[in-house]
């Protein structure tokens, strides 16, 4: 019984360090693939468009319900200390330094990401990466980095969007709806943030988007290798579910873990 | 060996289950793919046929043994030689693997838009001739899922064809079609191969049709392979593993057509 655990363990071992070894290989043929000619600009453009402008609607309203919400939330804790004029500095720290970047790259990973990890997934089942490969056409150039590069100008376009939607919403609920003077939530904005706080946000989008990328796709584009995941369209929905909840809890992680580090 | 268009020697290659015991694909493996001539290789599902194309293909690594093409050793080739290397071949996937995103004419002309320096005119030439030669005339601007499966067959065959490969593979081509079209497309298969001259690995279950386009046939079983000359040898091998994939995969009826030629 204690050789089939260690067994199991040591099988479980080989196949996590695998899996690191794969998914490592995949982001560095990924990026490799920004250097390698003819850059595919057509591609990169649908790309930044699929991600970047199909996701404003849902950025736009998450933003803010997010700012209107730490608004209200943000005048009803101040006020029992008189402080409600500190309200645009807390809004505006709140979502610069973690709500922007944070809620704007688990609403792309779940938007965007899944539809990268299927579609990669899907190629992959029915040979269309092979394809490509048979044809000496490098997989990585051809359609994976444009992926991951419309990702990453993607996601702190968006989340500069998302920050600016959300101070709107908060000045909304706090200004208009809770009587705040607006030129203290303006003020209390202006002194409080500062470049360094700006600087961390941006850090942290570009983090959480090559997370959030490199997971989508590296899961899709390994879909036949994913232990427990099945085989065909039951092993694509799966493992698009497992890239969306992997990328999730990774970019929570790492949230804490830069802000330990750059604040 | 400069003789052959394909080469395997001694190669293994197996994978480790999920339960940690290992599964021998191919055992020691010897073969030799004449030039210029059809090759079938049959076996039950499991027992490696498309492991060893994806082998010739370098998709996957053998464990050991060597395989060479053209007379050149490509086991270990990697980069701009694996590159090279594959220009060389022409594959038609069981499921055609054409790009759903991709118009019929933007399917064919990937190779030449991807892999050469023509231009769009001379592209444009090509892929009609091409939609002319496959009988797709007037479907370039439909894409895969507006065509049936005889279609993408068609349209799988022609974009394998455009860089004028010398081997062709064709990974069980005919799944999934009706016996109408699956004579259609094994007339073209010979039509073609006899106006281009390539070598030709068929993978098939089709069988005992399939057997009428070759020269040669091998065998795949328990990771094993018997390659045999001609498909009628099949009937007279004293082996006790074939005598049973005789009975079996091929039954009476081809014994009886057999038996007549």
């Amino acid at each position: 019984m204690n050789t089939n655990f260690l067994a199991r363990l040591g099988n479980t071992g080989m196949y996590v360090l695998t899996d690191l070894g794969r998914m490592a290989f995949f982001v560095s043929k990924a990026l490799r693939g920004v250097f390698r000619r003819p850059f595919r600009m057509g591609e990169f453009l649908r790309q930044i468009h699929f991600i970047g402008v199909g996701s404003l609607t849902v950025i736009f309203f998450t933003a803010l319900s997010t700012g209107m919400v730490l608004g209200l939330q943000g005048y009803y804790s101040l006020n029992k200390f008189g402080a409600d004029g500190m309200l645009g500095s807390a809004v505006s720290l709140t979502l610069i330094l973690e709500l922007g970047p944070v809620l704007t790259a688990l609403m792309v990973a779940g938007r965007a990401g899944s539809a990268m990890c299927a579609e990669l997934g899907i190629m992959r089942i029915s040979e269309q990466i092979d394809a490509l490969d048979c044809m000496a056409i490098d997989p990585f150039r051809y359609f994976i980095t444009p992926k991951f590069l419309a990702t990453i100008i993607a996601i702190p376009l968006l989340t500069s969007i998302f920050d600016v939607v959300g101070i709107a919403g908060g000045y909304i609920a706090g200004v208009k709806l809770m009587g705040v003077s607006p030129g203290s939530y303006m003020q209390g904005m202006t002194s409080s943030v500062t470049n360094h706080d700006i600087m961390i946000g941006a850090v942290k989008s570009v983090v959480f988007a090559v997370l959030v990328v490199w997971i989508c796709c590296g899961r899709g584009y390994f879909v036949q290798e994913i232990r427990g995941a099945g085989f065909g369209a039951e092993s694509v929905s799966r493992v698009t579910t497992q890239a969306v909840v992997l990328s999730s809890i990774s970019v929570l992680v790492f949230d804490y873990l830069l802000t330990a580090v750059l604040l | 060996m400069v003789n052959a268009a394909i080469e395997f020697k001694d190669v293994r290659k197996s994978f480790t289950k999920k339960d940690g015991s290992v599964q021998h694909i191919l055992d020691g493996v010897d073969f030799i793919v004449p030039p210029g001539k059809t090759t079938v290789i049959a076996g039950g599902s499991g027992q490696g046929k498309s492991v060893t194309l994806k082998l010739v293909l370098r998709l996957m690594d053998a464990d050991s043994g060597r395989i060479f093409i053209h007379g050149e050793d490509v086991t270990r080739v990697r980069g701009k030689k694996l590159e090279t290397l594959r220009t060389q071949f022409g594959v038609l996937f069981q499921g055609s693997a054409l790009f759903d995103s991709l118009t019929v004419f933007e399917n064919i002309a990937l190779p030449l838009r991807e892999r050469t320096s023509k231009s769009e005119e001379e592209i444009f030439e090509q892929v009609h001739a091409s939609l002319a030669q496959f009988e797709l005339t007037g479907h370039d601007a439909k894409y895969p899922a507006q065509l049936s499966g005889g279609m993408r067959k068609r349209v799988g065959l022609a974009r394998a064809m455009q860089l004028q490969p010398s081997i062709m593979l064709f990974d069980e081509p005919t799944t999934g079609l009706d016996p109408v079209m699956t004579q259609e497309i094994y007339h073209l298969f010979a039509s073609t191969q006899a106006e281009f001259g390539f070598t030709s690995v068929i993978v098939s279950h089709d069988i005992p049709k399939i057997f009428n386009l070759a020269d040669q046939v091998i065998i795949l079983d328990k990771g094993r392979m018997d390659v045999f000359e001609s498909p009628e040898e099949i009937q007279w091998s004293e082996k006790e593993h074939i005598q049973d994939f005789v009975k079996t995969t091929m039954g009476e009826i081809y014994q009886s057509q057999l038996v007549e030629k």
